[in-house]
């Protein structure tokens, strides 16, 4: 198999297990590519793509428009803070304008859950979600399976633990989604206020004790606590989320064996994460940010490669 | 394989060189690039991913073992990403891998493929090669040269046979690595 099953990436939760072996496979060649001394192919020279931030991002935006130029693709750049959106203009007429100056792929990041699948309903483009509100982002989700895969060699049959604020977090959703269909286990692990209520229905567990947890699971993703989406308090004190959820070097050298340590970024460090164990040689943290540009550049390509010239 | 599952019917298949011929030809090309190459200290050879690496690999074997010639620096290249027909295609074509671990500036190149038909391949590899650094100079190897065949303004300059085929029929060449035999075959399909 050569093509996705999928018109656009909306969600994992659309993808196929097939699907995430053709965009890990195709992946590994831009990996290579990006590694080389001319770091770029010429593959979507006739190729346009606009990326629409309706929300902040930094590392995101920049991997997803280096993976483009890596492609030699044409890219526009839009964010929210410098647009008509201000002004009242809709979703779908924003984007309408942006595709009559022939636009063949969005890559789109918004606040709102669901914007990129109804986008995809109304406009005649690709839609690659970046990112949206608490729903899914699964290019972070592809590059942490990717990362886990290169690291421990495969997905299937590991056990991975999410740590920290599920209740706001896409990169856990996508993950979820991600780990489950490649076969691995998957636990959550943080202040039961940031867990959501249903989420075990999915199929996967919780567990209360981080210690515990991280004796577990041979991979830890930790994710960062989102004090921009906390609109009351979900735990009493930053002090004591760390005290009860913040991983540190003494923790993990009681542990027996040696875990891999993960985060999508960016670091609250001393809070999740202490500085000694993010710059530890468990942590994969820079080899995902490498991959976020293959894979985003797997994902691009695959997508192009369905949108016919003739 | 190459044939497309939807051609039902394989009519003919007629072999174009047999082991025999093969074994003479593929020594006859190892000793034209010793000619030109010499102890091959500023050659490097790359096979075209995806069938050009069974003969690339299959000469540097017979440099190797037959003529002992050591240090020989092969790479694979996969052109995938530079083709022309990129989204013209039905059936999207995946990559394989490359690998060049050295710079190639101001070495001899020699590409190797099993088969020149519309000469496109090689222009896409001609591109992608630049990724690696500036060669002093690129040759071009190949096993079959499909004459009176070419899109573009390429030829060989080592070639194992010429042969004049028809557009419907395609050139097959197998190895003893991956098929039976060493062989190549003109294989034509049903035209109904």
């Amino acid at each position: 198999m050569a093509n996705l099953s999928v018109s656009h990436l909306l969600g994992i939760k659309n993808l196929k297990l097939d699907d995430i072996e053709l965009i890990f496979k195709t992946a590994e060649h831009f990996k290579e590519v990006i590694n080389r001394p001319i770091k770029k192919v010429p593959s979507l020279r006739d190729i346009t793509i606009a990326n629409l931030f309706f929300e902040n991002s930094t590392r995101t935006r920049l991997s997803f428009e280096l993976a483009e130029k890596r492609l030699s693709a044409d890219i526009i750049n839009f964010s929210a803070s410098q647009s008509s959106v201000k002004k009242g203009e809709s979703l779908i007429d924003t984007v309408n304008n942006i595709l009559s100056m022939k636009v063949d792929i969005i890559v789109m990041r918004h606040p709102n859950e669901g914007a990129g699948d109804f986008l995809s309903r109304h406009v005649n483009a690709r839609i690659v979600n970046a990112g949206d509100g608490a729903h899914e982002h699964p290019t972070q989700a592809l590059l942490d399976s990717f990362s886990i895969r290169e690291k421990l060699g495969e997905v299937r049959g590991k056990k991975i633990v999410i740590i920290g604020d599920i209740l706001h977090s896409r990169v856990a959703l996508s993950n979820i989604y991600a780990l489950l269909l490649q076969g691995a286990e998957v636990k959550l692990c943080g202040p039961t206020t940031l867990i959501p209520k249903y989420i075990t229905s999915l199929g996967v567990s919780y567990e209360n004790s981080l210690k515990k947890a991280l004796e577990w699971c041979d991979v830890a993703n930790v994710l960062r606590v989102q004090h921009e989406r906390m609109d009351i308090k979900y735990f009493p004190s930053v002090r004591e989320y760390t005290q009860l959820f913040g991983i540190n070097r003494e923790l993990l050298d009681s542990l027996e064996k040696e875990i891999v340590i993960m985060h999508p970024g960016p670091i609250n460090r001393g809070v999740e994460l202490t500085s000694d164990v993010a710059d530890s040689k468990q942590s994969i943290i820079l080899n995902q940010v490498e991959n976020g540009v293959a894979i985003r550049m797997a994902v691009i390509y695959l997508l192009a490669q369905q949108i016919s010239r003739n | 394989m190459w044939i497309s599952s939807h051609r039902k019917a394989i009519m003919a298949k007629k072999t174009l060189l047999d082991e025999k011929e093969m074994y003479i030809i593929l020594h006859r090309l190892a000793c034209q690039l010793i000619e030109n190459h010499q102890d091959f200290k500023e050659t490097i050879l790359i096979g075209i991913q995806p069938r050009g690496v069974f003969f690339a690999d299959r000469l540097v074997k017979i440099l190797r073992e037959d003529y002992k010639i050591e240090n020989i620096k092969l790479g694979k290249l996969d052109i995938t990403f530079y083709r022309d027909d990129f989204r013209r295609r039905e059936d999207p074509i995946a990559a394989s891998s490359t690998d060049i671990n050295f710079i190639v500036d101001n070495k001899n190149v020699v590409f190797i493929d099993d088969v020149l038909y519309s000469g496109r391949s090689v222009r896409s590899a001609l591109t992608a090669i630049q990724a690696f650094g500036r060669p002093k100079n690129i040759e071009l190897l190949v096993l079959i040269d499909r004459r009176f065949s070419r899109h573009l303004p390429i030829q060989p300059d080592y070639k194992g046979r010429q042969v004049d085929v028809i557009k419907d029929e395609r050139v097959l060449v197998e190895w003893s690595e991956n098929m039976k035999k060493d062989k190549v075959c003109i294989v034509s399909s049903e035209s109904s």
